[in-house]
């Protein structure tokens, strides 16, 4: 295969993975929103974790997987946005740390002062991190302060715009933070209607379509905000109008959220619904992966940040059967763990 | 030192160390899981399955803080080595990202079924579910492991016009010479922390007279596992390992034995098991050395040449010699009093008395925390004797670490990780100590617990 095809091919396959993750573990980050939102009583708030038991360490396993992805395929763009993102990437694996011991921790003992600290640490940090994950995304849309050496580093915040010399937070990754705090919230309630039944399921029900309304608004702002802070974005899709399709994936995901009624139906609208929108984002930025802030030309591309043809062409020979393994053992997981939770069933 | 790349340095050090005292129980553990459920499948004993069990719950929360502390340590290369990234990513990345499709999806979804699904899997299905979590952790450690080999000594690779660094050879990099010892050395320590765990919380039940059904086999597995494990890493891994060094970075070779002054022709070089190295005057104060020994322990020849630590320019020497000499000597040390230990105890449990031997049971009882130091001080040798190089005699360490991130911003994050991980570890072993109060017995005896003679060497 020759240079260009490999480049764009890997950088298709680890945008995949990426969003797999956001897909997958977008769930169980949503159940923590779910149960500190809606989680009034302890078995409530065991049942969302249940929910989410067998399933949430394998999802995190798409982050790695897809980060080694990006490491290996595209090092300098990992490189450079490691170190440059390095605050808030700090803060998101403390956020990490939390939650897995939250989760893993609580059900180890039994009292009333145990589980319900475990369950607030829980849901404070899936809030957080839905936001963090957004607020990141939205650095990478409105690009970053790059010299000559593919190098920034950004500061938490300076004046909250997203000028020539942003922080991380600024008005814009901030509405970007919220819709993915939205999008979470409407993909784990749907996730936790979708594993359990009775009140629990009934109130999932009415977040899902609260938060749907509300991802509906955001996602209008911040697309309106990108397309006039991303020039590039306009430029991708009026050189290419096929690339619509992943907006138009997006819409329909969210439209079949608002109008089918099934457990499994909506949910996978709301998968849909985030594929559209992360492909989309890509789609948009493309050759582009971190875009400068200050003058265009310093920007990352897939040509400037990729891994040398030979590397690249031998990933492919242990990805493909690795992946096609690791799909079947997590087709395997769902398979095995499929069907409604209960409290004291056996699974 | 620049006190920013001193920072990089310690935050990852650190980090690393401290991810490590899990893994190391985790795939140790793996092992000895799949030994008990097998004995279970072999013979019925219900006992068997209680304990096999009961390391299911420790190890379910090892494992998990193995998980959180160790996804730091894939971003920490990316923040804190970003310079290294860039030039060595398009290299080390292929292993890191193998280690996370190939291990950690395996490792995930079989603990989620071995934890979650002893019901639904059933008897053999439980049984592949183990072996399957034991395949995962083993294979991450040689994701793992490769990675650092290469860094160690670095193979299949060429550099392109600007100085980076390209994978030339994929087979190279898998089947790099320094992998294959390094990685059983490390398997085994792993091994080791393992067994020793498990002699001692049986010895502690036999001593406190409790669950002495279960105490007993876990103090037969694992003294039997335990003698076998330290025996191994003296030979053949120990010694492979010691030959790659002197092959391949002799100036290490010469830093962690403190062997300052090349022996003269003809006369062999010794191995130091006491003294101080004074780096500063060049020479070893309070020496206790056997002759020849190091010479033969090398190169097979009793009076073969060792090139000594002066013959190396000073910006080719490792840059803390004595914390190098003693973290060496110290898992030798180790390493040797472990074989002492377990053979003493596998003597007393042929002759069916270590059931009843306070002394001994004591000692397996005390020598837990010993591997965790072994296991430990090894990787300082590796690591500190890799110095002053990131990537041996490629990349020192001072060009590696991400020069943009402020020495400010990176004790910030450093103490988060401290704090952090001093409330984590205190979690853990409050964890730890309720499981082992609460012991191995099953609430509800399974349907196939019939009472059944229980196998014992020598009794
Ligand atoms: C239970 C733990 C344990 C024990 C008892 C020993 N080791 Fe070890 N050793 C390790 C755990 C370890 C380790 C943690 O696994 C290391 C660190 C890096 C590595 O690959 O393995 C290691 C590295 C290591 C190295 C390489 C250092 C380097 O790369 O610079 C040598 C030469 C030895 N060992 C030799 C020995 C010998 C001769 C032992 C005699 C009994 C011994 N080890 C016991
Ligand atoms: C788990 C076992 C490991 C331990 C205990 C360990 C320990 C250490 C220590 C003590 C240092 C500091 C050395 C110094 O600055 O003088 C260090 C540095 C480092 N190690 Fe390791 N290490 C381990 C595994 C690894 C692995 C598997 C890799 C690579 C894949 C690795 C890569 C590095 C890097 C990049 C540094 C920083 C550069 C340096 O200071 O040398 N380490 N490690
Ligand atoms: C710089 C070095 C290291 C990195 C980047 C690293 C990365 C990771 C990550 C991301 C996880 C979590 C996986 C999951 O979610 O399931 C993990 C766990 C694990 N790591 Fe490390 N690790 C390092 C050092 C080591 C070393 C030296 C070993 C052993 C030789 C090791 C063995 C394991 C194992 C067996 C697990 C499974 C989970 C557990 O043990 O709790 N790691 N590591």
């Amino acid at each position: 295969m020759d240079t260009n095809t490999l480049q764009i091919l890997w950088f298709c396959l680890v945008a995949v993975m990426l969003t797999f993750y956001v897909i997958l573990d977008g769930f169980d980050i949503g159940a923590g929103i779910v149960s500190l939102l809606i989680g009034r009583d302890q078995s409530r708030r065991a049942l969302v974790l249940k929910s989410i038991g067998p399933f949430w360490d394998g999802n995190e396993v798409w982050l790695l997987a897809g980060g080694g992805c990006l490491y290996f395929a595209f090092p300098t763009l990992y490189a450079s946005s490691f170190q440059g993102f390095y605050l808030p990437l700090m803060m998101v694996l403390w956020l990490l740390m939390l939650r897995g011991i939250s989760i893993e921790f609580r059900n180890h003992i039994v009292s009333d002062l145990w589980r319900p600290l475990w369950d607030k640490v829980f849901g404070v940090a899936s809030a957080l991190l839905a936001i963090f994950y957004g607020a990141a995304l939205g650095n990478v849309v409105r690009g970053v302060p790059l010299d000559g050496q593919a190098e920034f580093f950004l500061p938490l915040w300076t004046n909250w715009q997203p000028g020539s010399d942003p922080g991380i937070l600024d008005w814009y990754t901030v509405l970007v933070g919220l819709l993915a705090f939205a999008t979470l919230t409407m993909h784990g309630a749907l996730w936790v209607k979708l594993k359990t039944e009775g009140s629990l399921a009934n109130d999932s029900r009415a977040l899902a379509r609260l938060t749907a309304a509300l991802v509906l608004l955001l996602t209008g702002a911040v697309t309106a905000a990108s397309f006039s802070l991303q020039p590039q974005i306009v430029r991708s899709f009026t050189a290419q109008p096929a690339g619509l399709i992943f907006p138009a994936l997006a819409v329909a995901g969210l439209g079949i959220v608002f109008l089918r009624q099934g457990d499994v139906t909506q949910f996978l609208g709301s998968c849909v619904f985030i594929l559209g929108m992360m492909t989309s984002a890509a789609f948009g930025l493309f050759p582009y992966v971190l875009p400068s802030s200050t003058q265009s030309g310093l920007g990352l591309t897939i040509q400037n940040t990729a891994a040398a043809n030979y590397g690249l062409s031998v990933g492919l020979w242990w990805w493909i059967p690795g992946m096609l393994l690791a799909g079947s053992y997590t087709w395997f997981l769902y398979r095995r763990f499929a069907g409604k939770v209960q409290l004291n069933s056996g699974h | 030192m620049d006190s920013a790349l001193a920072l990089h340095r310690f935050h990852f050090a650190f980090t690393v160390t401290y991810h490590y005292l899990f893994p190391q129980l985790t795939m140790g553990l793996a092992l000895l899981i799949v030994i008990l459920k097998g004995l279970h499948l072999r013979t019925g004993d219900a006992h068997y399955n209680d304990s096999a069990r009961f390391w299911a719950r420790i190890f379910a929360i090892n494992f998990a803080m193995g998980v959180v502390t160790g996804i730091p340590m894939e971003f920490q290369f990316g923040t804190n080595w970003s310079r290294f990234s860039k030039a060595a990513g398009g290299v080390i990345g292929q292993t890191l990202a193998m280690e996370g499709v190939y291990s950690f999806f395996l490792e995930s979804t079989f603990l989620g079924l071995f934890i979650y699904g002893e019901k639904i899997l059933g008897r053999t299905g439980h049984f592949a579910a183990a072996c399957c979590v034991f395949v995962g952790s083993w294979m991450s450690g040689f994701f793992i492991i490769a990675t650092d080999a290469w860094m160690q000594h670095p193979v299949g690779y060429k550099l392109g016009p600007q100085g980076e660094i390209l994978l030339d050879s994929w087979t190279a990099l898998i089947f790099n010479p320094w992998t294959f010892w390094q990685y059983l050395h490390n398997m085994i320590g792993s091994v080791v922390t393992a067994a020793f765990v498990m002699s001692s919380i049986g010895a502690l039940y036999l001593l406190q007279r409790k669950h002495e059904e279960h105490g007993r086999i876990f103090v037969r597995v694992g003294v039997l596992a335990g003698l076998v494990a330290c025996v191994l890493m003296l030979f053949p891994t120990g010694d492979g390992q010691g030959q790659n060094i002197a092959r391949y970075q002799p100036a290490t070779l010469a830093a962690m034995e403190g062997h300052f002054e090349t022996n003269p022709a003809g006369q062999g070089a010794g191995v130091v098991l006491l003294g101080q190295p004074d780096v500063e005057k060049g020479k070893l104060d309070n020496p206790l050395i056997i002759p020849e020994a190091l010479s033969f322990i090398t190169y097979k020849r009793w009076n073969a040449q060792v090139k000594g630590l002066k013959e190396f320019p000073p910006d080719q020497r490792p840059d803390n010699i004595p914390l190098l000499y003693y973290s060496f000597h110290i898992m030798v040390g180790l390493g040797t009093l472990f074989i002492a230990a377990m053979s003493w105890a596998t003597l007393s449990l042929v002759r069916g008395r270590l059931y009843t031997s306070k002394p001994l049971l004591w000692l397996l009882f005390l020598l837990a925390p010993f591997p965790y130091i072994a296991n430990t001080a090894g990787w300082m040798t590796a690591e500190i004797g890799r110095q002053p190089w990131l990537i041996y005699g490629l990349m020192r360490t001072s060009e590696g670490a991400s020069m943009r991130v402020s020495a400010g911003n990176t004790m910030f994050t450093l103490l988060g990780f401290m704090g952090m991980y001093a409330l984590l570890s205190v979690l853990f072993l409050f964890m730890i100590w309720r499981e082992v109060e609460h012991g191995p017995e099953s609430a509800t005896p399974a349907p196939d617990a019939l009472p059944q003679p229980v196998p014992v060497i020598g009794d």
